[in-house]
């Protein structure tokens, strides 16, 4: 749910990265942190077990600019991937404005992702949420990898509706900021349209 | 509705005065005011030294577990929560089901008195959340967001 604070003049949006576990949604926000100048970005933080896997959420607050005298702030959040982890990912979700699907493009990772596809709608759902009706983009990491499916392959699964889609590779950066910008956008221009 | 969604400055205003209000009569550190998104929205007495944004997020994200647990448990909301540390507490309350208010307070204060104190800010509070509510509704207020075109959003992310 965007925040819209007339005293401070700020607009807040909440953004969620989803996807199967180990598919590059933490490294997605890490990515972003590490190019972000120090004025436009927040403390980042993962909640995160010993192992480094997302135990509730990673958390990384953004400033990307003015529009009309408001700060527009995006909370970029992630979910714990691991299928176990879902009731955690449902409290995520709470107050969304804008989504992210993380695909790992690995042909050996297809059932995973279709599998994390159907739990965000539900999830979504759950929520009072429709996939179809909130700004979504999708985006397909791990692009260098030798077992990466072709684009074709994965849109015809993953992407029947076709949403903006971005290739990625989230550990050197490639697609990130696409993406990111993407889902911004998307959110800033569904608030409008919703005013 | 899970948190306030828009917040004017008449009330901005009053909500900071009952914050400031509550730190003193409370004898505490700081008093910070959340989202149940996790959008900070007042805060009182010492918090510059605070990470604020990042707190709130954590507080928010605490909050929304602890409601889970409830859910799971058949119970409809604990409604408050108590963090004790050596040097300082953390005492959480939920506002009109619709925002957080974190008192962080030390051994100059007590559990008792902070409950006490923030009973009565926290129907001053909800009753705000209502005023801002019932604004928004009637759509007395200009909306920024009408005022935005395309072109700001797009120049937004020209780089």
């Amino acid at each position: 749910m965007s925040f819209i604070n007339y005293s401070s003049r700020e607009i807040n949006c909440k953004l969620v990265y989803y996807g199967p576990g180990l598919c590059g949604k933490t490294t997605n926000l890490h990515y972003i942190y590490a190019k972000t100048s120090p004025e436009a970005k927040g403390k980042m933080i993962s909640l995160a077990t010993e192992t480094e896997r997302t135990l509730f959420f990673d958390f990384l607050p953004l400033s990307l600019g003015e529009i009309r005298g408001f700060k527009t702030r995006f909370h970029l959040y992630t979910v714990p991937g691991q299928v176990f982890y879902d009731a955690s990912r449902k409290l995520i979700l709470k107050g969304v404005d804008g989504m992210v699907f993380v695909v790992d493009s690995q042909i050996e990772r297809m059932e995973a992702n279709i599998e994390s596809l159907d739990n965000l709608r539900t999830n979504l759902g759950e929520q009072g949420y429709d996939l179809d009706k909130i700004p979504y983009v999708i985006q397909y990491n791990k692009r260098d990898l030798p077992s990466a499916a072709p684009i074709e392959q994965l849109r015809n699964l993953l992407n029947p509706t076709k949403v903006p889609e971005f290739e990625a590779c989230a550990t050197t950066g490639v697609g990130v900021f696409d993406t990111l910008k993407a889902v911004a956008k998307s959110v800033l221009t569904e608030l409008k349209r919703g005013s | 509705m899970s948190g306030p969604d828009v917040m004017f400055p008449e009330e901005q205003q009053q909500i900071a005065m009952v914050c400031q209000r509550l730190q003193r009569d409370a004898n505490a550190k700081a008093v910070l005011l959340i989202g149940r998104d996790g959008q900070a929205i007042a805060e009182a007495g010492d918090v510059e030294e605070l990470d604020v944004t990042s707190l709130s997020s954590l507080t928010a994200g605490n909050v929304a577990a602890t409601g889970g647990i409830s859910k799971i448990l058949r119970e409809k909301d604990f409604t408050s929560q108590f963090h004790e540390g050596e040097k300082i507490h953390v005492h959480i309350t939920l506002v009109g089901g619709k925002a957080i208010l974190v008192v962080l307070f030390d051994e100059r204060s007590s559990l008792g008195l902070v409950r006490l104190r923030v009973k009565k800010s926290s129907d001053e509070m909800a009753r705000l959340f209502e005023q801002v509510a019932t604004k928004a509704k009637s759509k007395s207020q200009p909306s920024i967001l009408t005022e935005i075109t395309d072109k700001d959003i797009d120049n937004l992310f020209n780089d």
